[in-house]
């Protein structure tokens, strides 16, 4: 599809275009495409409007005064991306978190995983042009939201998985509001298989659309659901498991195909898959404190740590060096959302402008993560 | 990775995982650990890998083999093979992420790529952390793995920006997420002062 065009500097006949980053949608971001036509002869990802500088932020605070700013880059998932961090300065530190901290840790987690998802898939069916599907997924994702308010006390800047445990106990009696979400959104998920993923629109839209192999997602280092949908049953939880994830019975969704529709479908299977570790949660949740008293400036060993998460954008990495003062000598985030922006430009040569949004939408890529 | 610690929590998986970390003195947590003593780190395995890499490459250093994480440094001259070692050998395929740092009291930087396997079945929980240094001068060059792992260019292209080492052979080593107009030192730098700071 893609080796008969290449970029040539032809000006008449290759355009030049721009697409983000006041995109409606693309979310500062943008991506330089340069056009034969409506066939995108090549794409260049230009990203940084979102950079933050939250590496070099991380040297001038300490470590928990570095928890509310990590979890800015993806408010959808902020969880995610503090377990990870949470994971590596309990390694540093050699911390035993106790059993219901950890319990707690995987039911945001997995909580903020739905979120994130229903996000993704919202936002994927709109530009796609199944205007029904934002609608409803913004509408359920919300129960999640207030599930995770009552335990986090926040709306989506949780803030919730800090070093040492998490940072409150959940209320008394949460499992009557949680069990209630869980059975509805069974039920909201079948439906959403119906209306969406078997919509002849939806299919035609997105089946074989995108389509990245198994070979060239090991060798771009793609992640997450991207990694998933073709092929590869790679997934942090199962694959190097922590936290108390080996109690839990849950399976890895993976697909073959490698198209927008599998990647759609694998983080649906992944929300079936999460809502299954809820319950088990919500039921063997032990009784026990829920964090360990480190005060306001714990004292971390120098040394080194990598650790690494299975956050709702793909795996979620830190490497922390440390040097015995309160605050990190360097700090390194390897975001799901970065590994997978070097598929942007493999996915988009060669393709016609109409298929632009499902591939880029479909990549679960979300800029401010990348940009950090 | 939290060591379980009741008697009835066995994890599915595996051996126990432990710490990595040394273990703290002072400051300890307020709760009691009961239960069974977590069993020392199990590093065979990553030995095991050190073992092969310093075989092939005698000049390299093992910084540190813990349960599932083998750090090693190698000379600049010598990453692109042994990356190729590491990754049709041993069989990592995967790269995660790669970081830099600067150590400026040393007058050094290193450049570190994190790698895991997918391919080779036992070892998907292990990471390879290939590891090299560079005299902190003018123009810091080490050669670019892009032809090694392909998903190295914008990892690479970051650590150019921010740290200002130059990788030789990259196929497009521009900025990737500052400004165009930024005219100040790489920003992650030690020597590099935020604003207000």
């Amino acid at each position: 599809m893609s080796a008969a065009f290449e970029y040539s500097p032809e000006a008449d006949r290759i355009m030049a275009v721009s697409l983000g980053p006041q995109h409606p949608g693309a979310g500062h971001f943008r991506i330089r495409l340069w056009l034969d036509g409506d066939l995108v002869v090549r794409a260049d990802p230009d990203p940084g409007y979102v950079h933050r500088g939250e590496e070099k932020m991380s040297e001038y605070r300490n470590y928990i005064q570095n928890v509310p700013h990590l979890e800015r880059p993806v408010i959808l998932d902020s969880s995610g991306i503090l377990f990870a961090y949470s994971l590596a300065v309990d390694q540093l530190m050699g911390n035993k978190i106790p059993p219901r901290a950890e319990y707690l840790r995987v039911i945001m987690a997995e909580i903020n995983r739905i979120i994130s998802h229903e996000y993704y898939l919202g936002i994927l069916g709109l530009f796609v042009g199944q205007t029904t599907m934002i609608t409803w997924m913004m509408g359920d994702r919300d129960l999640f939201i207030d599930l995770g308010a009552r335990i986090g006390g926040a709306r989506v800047t949780f803030a919730y998985i800090i070093p040492g445990g998490v940072r409150n106990d959940m209320p008394e009696g949460l499992q009557v509001q949680a069990f209630e979400t869980l059975d509805w959104f069974d039920k909201r998920m079948d439906e959403y298989e119906k209306m969406f993923f078997r919509n002849p629109l939806w299919e035609e839209r997105s089946k074989g659309v995108g389509v990245l192999s198994r070979e060239d997602a090991i060798r771009l280092g793609a992640t997450g659901t991207v990694l998933r949908a073709s092929g590869v049953a790679h997934d942090i939880r199962k694959a190097e498991p922590y936290s108390v994830y080996p109690e839990f019975d849950f399976s890895v969704a993976s697909l073959k195909e490698g198209d927008t529709w599998s990647r759609a479908y694998v983080a649906l299977e992944e929300m079936r898959e999460s809502v299954k570790i809820l319950r088990q949660a919500f039921k063997n949740i032990p009784p026990g404190p829920v964090r360990l008293k480190l005060g306001p400036q714990p004292r971390v060993p120098a040394g080194e740590v990598y650790a690494r998460t299975e956050a709702a954008h793909g795996e979620e990495s830190y490497f922390i060096v440390s040097d015995g003062t309160p605050k990190p000598y360097r700090l390194k985030i390897g975001t799901g959302s970065f590994k997978n922006m070097i598929v942007i430009p493999h996915l988009l040569k060669g393709i016609h402008i109409a298929d632009i949004p499902p591939v880029y939408w479909g990549l679960n890529y979300w800029p401010v993560h990348a940009d950090k | 990775m939290q060591p379980a610690d009741s008697a009835q929590k066995v994890p599915a998986v595996g051996p126990p995982p432990a710490p990595a970390g040394p273990p703290v003195t002072t400051a300890g947590p307020s709760v009691p650990t009961t239960g069974p003593v977590t069993p020392p780190p199990d590093t065979t395995r990553t030995k095991a890998l050190a073992d092969q890499i310093i075989a092939k490459f005698p000049s390299t250093k093992v910084d540190y083999a813990r349960e599932r994480r083998l750090k090693v440094t190698v000379p600049p001259e010598q990453i692109r093979a042994a990356a190729l070692f590491v990754r049709d050998v041993l069989g990592f395929d995967h790269l995660n992420v790669v970081g830099g740092t600067d150590y400026m009291q040393q007058h050094e930087f290193e450049v570190i790529y994190f790698v895991g396997s997918i391919s080779k079945p036992g070892q998907q929980d292990l990471v390879v952390q290939l590891a090299e240094r560079v005299k902190r001068d003018e123009s810091p060059k080490v050669p670019s793995l892009t032809e090694v792992w392909a998903g190295a260019e914008l990892h690479e292209r970051e650590t150019y920006e921010m740290l200002g080492i130059i990788f030789e052979g990259h196929p497009d080593l521009r900025r990737l997420l500052l400004p165009e107009d930024w005219n100040d030192i790489p920003p992650l730098r030690k020597d590099y002062v935020s604003p207000g700071r």
